[in-house]
């Protein structure tokens, strides 16, 4: 398959009150990527997701999604918030959570049809949730939320799913597993996940940036002590090459 | 009590009460998962002053807290979303100015007002009978919105961000809820007056959410309470001789309140039945 180029952003800046959140992000996401952005709590994370989703409008710099603007081009983007977010006595069931990802298609005031149903059990399948799919959302495990939030994303038929901390929620015993799905999804489409937590992620992406309101784009996984002091701050685990990340923790 | 019901102001006054269940029930559900208790309390209260132009200006109190809910709904619904405000400020803030208006135009409007009351606090027995057409032609209004807007307000109200990226138009439609708490407020202003309605808003919904995990059987279950506390409340302030708007609050807060402490008596029941069970 060729490579596409999906997301492009182009000197991208971001302000809030004044003070700036990104800084000049360069960032071209293809369609085979599997990219972690690792950075620290506050270091523009969600934000450089929202401003790829058109959530936030960037105060300088140009957006591409897939050659269009974020507002057109996000049908093509499968959004996985912070699933610890939403109010977990929300009467909704796994179903109807998952077919909120056939939005998209159809239009105000359409139905839902048998192809949406099709399409939302059949994201359902894919997750190992279908037996779940009349409970009500909130009191599933964590780990199974996730699942359902990833199905909802997977309905819409996305090129590229974009996930904001997906481990907060779930129990390290559920992560492998986690990880193990996202390793089956990224063969169909590209992956971009942002966490604080550089030794999960980095064990099966593909390649890693450091963001602390500026990206340090690497293209591959390794990535220098220098670097990551600089989105940092301060010297924390640090990645290796290879498949088993060593945590490492240098004087201050 | 069943003689009662042969008079026509005990007809009406259960016809006023079925009305209030049904727009209660259907847009309470929403001001309860979708948590805008506080603004729909501030647009209710804010309704008082279009009951003192209504006065002023000789028109139906009643419509005049039409049209001044439904400016004051967008009104917060603007100021909280695209200000720097904070939320519950400018409801503070819109909730106050808009009972001090009321209070204003009443002092301008000549004569006194001899029913205020009763707008206040309510009066389900002397619901006159334009204001029960108004009434059901607002519950036809509010049932039409929410069967064609089903899917739009649940994502609304669970995921406004997933929403807003899957195109549904979260701004426009978050204003239109606010106009449905507006429409609702107007339809149980008669009932249990503008103070009290935030009690009818929230109670059957939040008593519902109890039983199911499905919001259209939340809506049907909140309109049957609703039912349930306006005619039981109705049944003893007559036989009490009690303020009717009153006693139907405090009928729907207390059996809330006992819904509450038996769900909470049976968990801590089964917990203790889990213990001795593994304990032994």
């Amino acid at each position: 398959m060729a490579e596409k180029e999906l997301v492009r952003l182009k000197d991208v800046w971001v302000y809030q009150d004044g003070v700036s959140i990104l800084e000049g992000i360069n960032l071209s996401i293809k369609s085979s990527d599997f990219l972690g952005i690792i950075g620290p709590n506050g270091g523009g994370k969600t934000t450089l997701l929202k401003v790829i989703l058109g959530l936030i409008k960037p105060d300088r710099g140009r957006v591409t999604v897939m050659g269009q603007s974020p507002e057109r081009g996000r049908k093509y983007i499968g959004y996985i918030s912070q699933s610890n977010l939403f109010d977990r006595d929300f009467p909704i069931s796994v179903l109807d959570v998952v077919l909120m990802g056939r939005y998209s298609k159809s239009r105000l005031l359409r139905r839902y049809d048998e192809q949406d149903r099709k399409a939302a059990l059949e994201a359902l399948e894919r997750v190992e949730m279908l037996d779940y799919r009349d409970r009500q959302v909130g009191k599933l495990s964590g780990g199974e939320q996730q699942r359902v939030f990833i199905a909802r994303a997977l309905a819409t038929n996305p090129r590229l799913l974009l996930l904001d901390e997906p481990t907060a929620s779930i129990d390290p015993t559920m992560q492998a597993e986690f990880y193990e799905l996202l390793d089956r999804l990224k063969e169909t489409m590209a992956i971009v996940l942002v966490s604080h937590d550089i030794s999960a992620v980095s064990v099966y992406v593909n390649q890693i940036a450091c963001l602390n309101r500026q990206l340090f784009y690497h293209g591959s996984k390794e990535v220098s002590a220098d670097e990551l002091e600089k989105s940092y701050h301060c010297p924390i685990q640090l990645i290796a090459h290879g498949t088993v990340p060593h945590r490492i923790l240098r004087e201050h | 009590m069943l003689e009662a019901l042969q008079y026509e102001f005990m007809q009406n006054a259960l016809l006023a009460g079925l009305l209030a269940s049904i727009a209660c029930g259907i847009v309470g559900v929403f001001v309860v998962v979708k948590k805008v208790v506080f603004i729909s309390g501030g647009i209710a209260h804010a309704s008082f002053g279009g009951i003192g132009l209504g006065y002023l200006v000789g028109i139906n109190p009643v419509l005049g807290a039409m049209a001044f809910t439904i400016a004051s709904a967008l009104g917060i619904g603007l100021v909280t979303r695209k200000t720097r405000l904070p939320e519950d400020t400018a409801i503070g803030i819109l909730w106050a100015m808009g009972m001090a208006l009321g209070i204003i135009f009443i002092g301008l409007s000549p004569g006194y007002a001899p029913d205020l009351f009763s707008y206040l606090f309510g009066n389900i027995l002397t619901v006159p009978g334009f204001d029960l057409m108004l009434m059901a032609v607002l519950d036809a209004v509010i049932i039409v919105l929410v069967v064609l807007l089903y899917r739009e307000l649940l994502y609304l109200s669970f995921d406004e961000e997933f929403s807003r990226v899957s195109g549904v138009p979260t701004g426009a439609l978050y204003l239109l809820l606010l106009c449905l708490v507006a429409l609702t407020v107007v339809v149980l202003i008669r009932v249990v007056g503008i103070i009290l309605v935030i009690a009818l808003l929230t109670i059957p919904a939040a008593l519902a959410r109890q039983f199911t995990h499905s919001l259209k059987k939340m809506m049907l279950l909140a309109t049957l309470a609703g039912i349930v506390f306006t005619f039981a409340g109705l049944w003893l302030s007559y036989l009490l001789d009690l303020a009717s708007g009153a006693t139907i609050i405090l009928v729907s807060g207390t059996t809330l309140f006992i819904s509450f402490g038996i769900a909470r008596w049976r968990q801590s029941a089964r917990e203790h039945s889990r213990r001795s069970a593994s304990s032994g």
